[in-house]
């Protein structure tokens, strides 16, 4: 034989995946070097979709901002309003009524829902099960017919207001509401029959994208992706916000910090949000849905209609806006993905100084090489779908 | 430990190094000397009491029109001891540079190219320090309160941003 037959040479190779790739869930691109089928490096690569909110946010007014939220983690509308909402209500020092934190919680805690039910459905549709998918979209349609029958929109509500919601939930509401929590239960324990036991789900995702809870909380993993490595903090219980405190549920933990533990982390928030939900339904107090304080929060539109005054104060917030005391606050909420921060400096005037976003996706994806290096290219999209990204907020 | 507490300990534990410190709406802020900061950092994160594990948010804010500096902002949180603080260190507009915290909390690398991307900061000791949200060819650093709205990118980039336009 000669030498060259017998001597073997091998390189690396290095191969683009994404911005257009269906299970990089948006326009994130990797380049991954490989030796063979095993990731010996992989670079990720965002902005694609970066739209400049931060930018954008310090030419509007405080109300302003409220739209510019919905597109940041464009699957939890809701959760992103919030928290905008708390931001500047810290800075304001307001108090909000009982009936509209109420419906907040209730609200946030659908979508979570939502969010969850898009990760499990795309989840399991990268990995080749499609039944799964057509499941969560039913199940994801129910909840955004009751988005529009509360807000008129279906992905981006803009619902929130500073100091409350914008109006009263509508007749029928709270019924379409039970029913669905009352269902919710056995179509997540049909999901779970598809998988949790499936012996191929679980070769695909049993010990695959491991991350050590010290590993986690270095790269700033937070919600779900750090719950799965078994890290106990959820911010409804540490910093509860909205009357969270009031309510009973538990935080699931993973042991492992693979992507199964993070997908039974998931389905066990599903059973608690409703759970949530189902609470706050019980105990929905009566009153306002907004907190009457002049020159801040939007009088109500039969106010605006009858009353002088409050026809004003609506003028003066539309065009002027609120001015809030000079000053810097951060308020941070547990949104579906994780942590989901605004940090808001003002200088007295209508519009933020500086307004920025601490995106939870942002952060949980820098912690992806730690995850897929040393293991199979297959494992990638596994380890993605296991993280729940958005690059609407990650981009920004 | 509450804020007041907090301040503090650390002011004890670092009497040159914190400039001030304030609390507004129950948050604690500290401001640090800028080439002290990734000790200030380190002592945070491995005191036994403080615990400061979880780096939330860095940032940065532009003070030019009224301090002449930038501001670096760091979000900390302890996870276990469920406790918050913010730091701030001041860095001159002229050529603006600060010491990275990347060693103290890895998570810190992707938001320090992202205020180096936005302000143009950089971080010195950062191993990876490249844009990450602008494209390669992007000019300016677009949340500098002197970068327009509407501001205008080079001819190249805007033939790709703005294909089929006159």
């Amino acid at each position: 034989m000669t030498e060259s037959a017998t001597t073997t040479t091998t390189h690396l190779m290095t191969i683009n995946m994404g911005p257009q790739h269906p299970s990089t869930h948006g326009v994130l691109r990797l380049l991954l070097e490989l030796d063979g089928e095993t990731i010996t490096k992989a670079v990720p690569h965002v902005g694609f979709l970066h739209r400049g909110v931060e930018k954008l946010a310090e030419y509007r007014t405080y109300h302003q901002c409220i739209p510019l939220t919905d597109r940041l983690d464009y699957v939890a509308p809701f959760s992103n309003n919030l928290a905008y909402a708390l931001t500047v209500e810290k800075l304001l020092g307001i108090e909000i009524p009982e009936r509209a934190q109420h419906i907040r919680v209730l609200l946030c805690e659908l979508t979570r829902i939502t969010s969850h039910l898009l990760w499990l459905a795309t989840h399991a549709l990268d990995m080749g099960a499609m039944t799964v998918f057509f499941y969560c979209f039913r199940e994801r349609e129910a909840i955004y017919d009751i988005f529009e029958m509360v807000s008129g929109a279906r992905m981006h509500l803009s619902y929130i207001r500073v100091g409350g919601v914008s109006r009263d939930l509508p007749g029928g509401f709270l019924e379409k509401i039970r029913t669905f929590v009352s269902e919710f239960p056995s179509r997540i324990n049909e999901y779970e029959t598809l998988l949790t036991d499936n012996p191929i789900w679980k070769k695909r995702t049993v010990g695959v994208g491991i991350i050590s809870a010290e590993d986690a909380i270095d790269y700033g993993l937070s919600g779900p992706s750090l719950r799965g490595s078994g890290v106990n903090w959820d911010i409804r219980k540490s910093e509860p916000y909205s009357g969270y405190d009031k309510y009973h549920f538990t935080v699931p933990l993973g042991k492992n910090g693979d992507v199964y533990d993070r997908y039974r982390v998931r389905i066990e928030e599903m059973h608690q949000s409703n759970k949530i939900v189902h609470q706050a339904l019980n105990i929905l107090p009566k009153g306002d849905c907004i907190a009457r304080i002049p020159n801040v929060t939007l009088p109500t539109k039969e106010d605006v209609e009858t009353n002088m005054e409050s026809m004003i104060s609506h003028f003066k917030l539309i065009t002027d806006g609120i001015h809030p005391p000079k000053g810097e606050v951060y308020a941070s909420i547990e949104a579906p993905k994780g942590e989901l921060g605004f940090y808001l400096v003002s200088d007295g005037s209508s519009r933020p100084y500086r307004l920025k976003i601490r995106p939870p996706s942002f952060v949980n994806l820098e912690a992806l090489p730690k995850m897929v290096e040393g293991r199979l290219l297959p494992d990638v999209v596994a380890t993605i779908g296991s993280l729940d990204i958005v690059l609407g907020e990650i981009d920004r | 430990m509450d804020n007041e507490a907090i301040a503090t300990f650390i002011k004890t534990r670092f009497p040159e190094e914190i400039v001030a410190s304030h609390i507004l709406r129950n948050e604690l802020t500290l401001i640090v000397k800028k080439e002290h900061i990734a000790d200030v950092a380190r002592f945070l994160k491995e005191n036994k009491e403080l615990e400061f594990n979880f780096l939330s948010d860095l940032c940065g804010v532009d003070r030019i029109a009224t301090d002449g500096v930038f501001e670096v902002v760091y979000h900390l949180y302890s996870i276990h001891k469920n406790h918050r603080v913010r730091i701030k260190a001041l860095v001159p507009s002229e050529e603006p540079s600060i010491p990275t915290v990347t060693d103290v909390w890895k998570t810190a690398n992707w938001h320090e190219r992202e205020t180096y991307d936005m302000f143009g900061i950089t971080f010195d000791g950062h191993p990876d320090l490249r844009k990450i949200l602008t494209p390669d060819d992007f000019e300016g650093h677009p949340l500098r309160k002197d970068y327009p709205l509407d501001g205008r990118q080079p001819a190249k980039l805007r033939d790709i941003y703005r294909k089929g336009e006159a």
